[in-house]
């Protein structure tokens, strides 16, 4: 079983580690901290140690990494195209894979979706691995997994992207969890610890309110979803590459069948929007929201909710932002009686242009924002309707 | 029908901050709560019980006092408790988590018969990844069904789920063969206050205990050694710079400048969209 260790050589006694225990599993007996069954060796001692004096044994592994070489995107569809977060995470594939020296590649999955793989390549693909097989038509788990399984166990790659999409999360947990190696949620920046290859993931914990920096350093491929709209959209340059294709089969019939798709009414979802209009706890009532609605569609944008105003049952948990609902990168984001809870703001705070509407002056979304009323958010979004209605009607 | 649903004890709040100076992390308050997106999966759990018959058991891989959050389960109305404990277990990643987890629920059929439906909540709100419930699928052998907010029917004769996920363009309605693990949604149910005869009656149930050494699981599987992640850095995130224009005095007035802005921002992106 591992351990904390203590280094009594280098301990100075000074208790900083017992403090920085959020489990406090770590009290001070004599001159030196003791830990007790509460450690889950989070490691949140180490860092706050002055003297370097605990560590935790980790183990080095016994496997040769050398053999799995070059990056992957995982290229999910949307409507009759790709997905935007297939492109950003090309991009940021290239960026990697020029520290790296290596190729990028896309895997792409479908029924009949050779035209496809262009635009993989225009955006930063050198190859394309393209399964095209009738089952793959809608995604689901079982079989996209298994797909993709039989390609990485074949290709051997050092990294996999997908997107921190429901679809990029499912396969993405298929697959690491099949293979056993590590998979990070929810990356919102990625780099390389050139001297190991390592893949540094950064993902926001505990709602947002804390970074971690994850490496898998014994197992190969890494993998991470990334999320959506973090990174920004690569130019598109005339280049093409390689089509691998993949031989499709399956053993099994699948055991999940989609019986019924039904789009969002309305067509548009926030994730998608340029222009976001999202009220909170600070239009008072749900009827009010109608206002926003109404700027939206003035603006051509859609609509938000902070997690407060979809438990009051406002709106749909369909247009919740946030670490628990979703994130959002529009061209401009008007918060409309939203305090900011960082829980929302890690939601948001990648729009390009913030407007903050909010009776309180010190309401932490002023913090974040470009431009900012105090004031009613009723009123105030009352009133704006009027006047931008006017300004674009002359 | 057997229905075993996980549950994760987090602290209470995620109001948590790096010291700069220290550079400890620093809660707001001690404490340590169910997970909230948990209790959904609990009140699912028991109310496919309550139509379907059968026993619900809470399973939670934790230290000893994520007891604690099984006892909360127990008054939600579960059967039976399972506390998966040990020190070995310690410094788990999403990966030796799904090991864990699945080597106590074959435990646990072993001891009681076939689980027939496997519920976990969409993600804990400490780590937030929403990756163990899938994962443990895949341990399993069985298939997962991620994202449910609504289950539509069981047939348990012909070992099948009906049910809807909510996805971001829309929803979907999927039968699955039976045994599956749900992951659910917070929209799927409200869940219920414990009564008082509840309670008591909670209080008469035992909370079970397994270690490493009552899994059919090698210890390099568990824990730490088992993880193939590591974190090796936390820290604050970067605060957005901001030179913002705040407004101030009478709505009509603010709304009048905010528009301005609005109009001004809007040209600006017509503009580069064009060129």
């Amino acid at each position: 079983m591992v351990k904390l260790q203590i280094d009594k050589a280098l301990c100075i006694g000074c208790g900083a580690c017992v403090e920085g225990c959020p489990h406090s599993a770590l009290k001070m007996e004599g001159d030196f901290p003791v830990v007790d069954e509460r450690c889950i060796l989070c490691g949140a001692c180490i860092d706050v140690c002055p003297v370097a004096a605990l560590s935790i044994p980790r183990e080095k592994g016994k496997e040769d990494l050398s053999v799995y070489r070059g990056i992957w995107v995982y290229a999910q569809k949307a409507g009759g195209g790709l997905h935007s977060s297939s492109f950003e995470l090309l991009g940021k594939a290239r960026e990697l894979a020029k520290i790296l020296g290596c190729e990028v590649s896309a895997v792409l999955l479908g029924d009949k979706v050779d035209y496809m793989a262009g635009e993989l390549f225009a955006h930063g693909a050198d190859r394309v691995y393209l399964a095209d097989h009738p089952e793959l038509a809608t995604a689901r788990t079982e079989p996209y997994g298994e797909t993709v399984l039989s390609l990485v166990r074949e290709h051997r790659p050092e990294a996999i992207l997908l997107p921190a999409t429901i679809e990029g999360r499912d396969i993405g947990s298929y697959v690491a969890s099949v293979i056993e190696t590590g998979l990070t949620a929810d990356c919102t920046e990625l780099g390389i610890d050139p001297e190991n290859r390592n893949l540094l993931q950064t993902r926001p914990a505990f709602g947002g309110n804390i970074m971690a920096t994850i490496v898998c350093p014994n197992k190969r491929p890494q993998m991470a979803t990334v999320r959506p709209k973090v990174f920004p959209m690569p130019k598109r340059e005339e280049r093409s590459g390689e089509i691998v294709r993949a031989s499709v089969a399956f053993s099994a019939p699948c055991r999940v069948e989609v019986l019924e798709h039904t789009p969002i009414a309305g067509g548009c979802s926030i994730e998608d929007a340029n222009v976001i209009v999202s009220g909170g706890m600070g239009m008072k009532k749900a009827e009010n929201f109608a206002l926003l609605k109404e700027l939206a569609d003035i603006l051509g944008g859609s609509v938000g909710a902070s997690r407060a105003a979809v438990d009051a049952g406002w709106i749909d948990f369909d247009h919740q932002v946030g670490q628990t609902g979703k994130t959002v990168r529009p061209n401009l984001y008007i918060a409309c009686g939203i305090s900011g809870a960082v829980q929302h703001l890690a939601g948001m705070n990648h729009s390009d242009v913030i407007i903050a509407i909010n009776q309180d002056p010190q309401a932490p979304i002023f913090e974040l924002a470009s431009y900012g009323a105090v004031g009613d958010a009723k009123a105030i979004v009352a009133e704006l309707v009027g006047v931008l209605k006017e300004k674009l009607e002359s | 029908m057997r229905v075993v649903v996980c549950i994760k004890q987090v602290p209470s709040s995620t109001k948590v901050k790096i010291n700069p100076e220290t550079n400890t992390l620093m809660r707001d308050q001690a404490g340590t709560i169910v997970n909230p997106f948990d209790e959904f999966a609990v009140e699912e759990a028991v109310r496919v019980v309550e139509r379907h018959g059968g026993e619900a058991i809470a399973l939670s891989m934790g230290p000893p006092q994520a007891e604690e959050a099984l006892r909360a389960a127990l008054e939600q109305g579960c059967d039976r408790a399972y506390l998966v404990s040990d020190r070995a277990f310690a410094g788990a990643d999403t990966l030796a988590t799904s090991h864990t987890l699945a080597a106590a629920i074959k435990k646990i059929e072993a001891e009681l018969g076939k689980v027939d439906l496997i519920i976990c909540g969409k993600q804990a709100i400490d780590g937030d990844t929403g990756q163990v419930g899938p994962s443990l699928a895949v341990r399993l052998g069985i298939p997962p069904l991620s994202y449910v907010s609504k289950i539509i029917g069981i047939n348990l004769e012909a070992g099948k789920i009906t049910a809807e996920r909510s996805l971001e363009e829309g929803k979907e309605v999927v039968r699955s063969d039976l045994p599956a693990v749900l992951t659910v949604l917070k929209n799927i149910n409200i869940p219920r206050y414990p009564s008082l005869l509840a309670k008591r009656k909670a209080k008469q149930k035992s909370v079970d205990k397994l270690g490493l050494k009552d899994l059919d699981l090698p210890e390099e599987k568990t824990g730490l050694k088992g993880s193939p992640t590591w974190v090796v850095r936390i820290f604050t995130p970067e605060a957005r710079s901001s030179k913002a224009q705040i407004y101030t005095g009478e709505p009509s007035h603010t709304a009048r400048l905010l528009a301005d802005r609005i109009m001004e921002i809007k040209c600006k992106g017509k503009g580069e969209a064009d060129g």
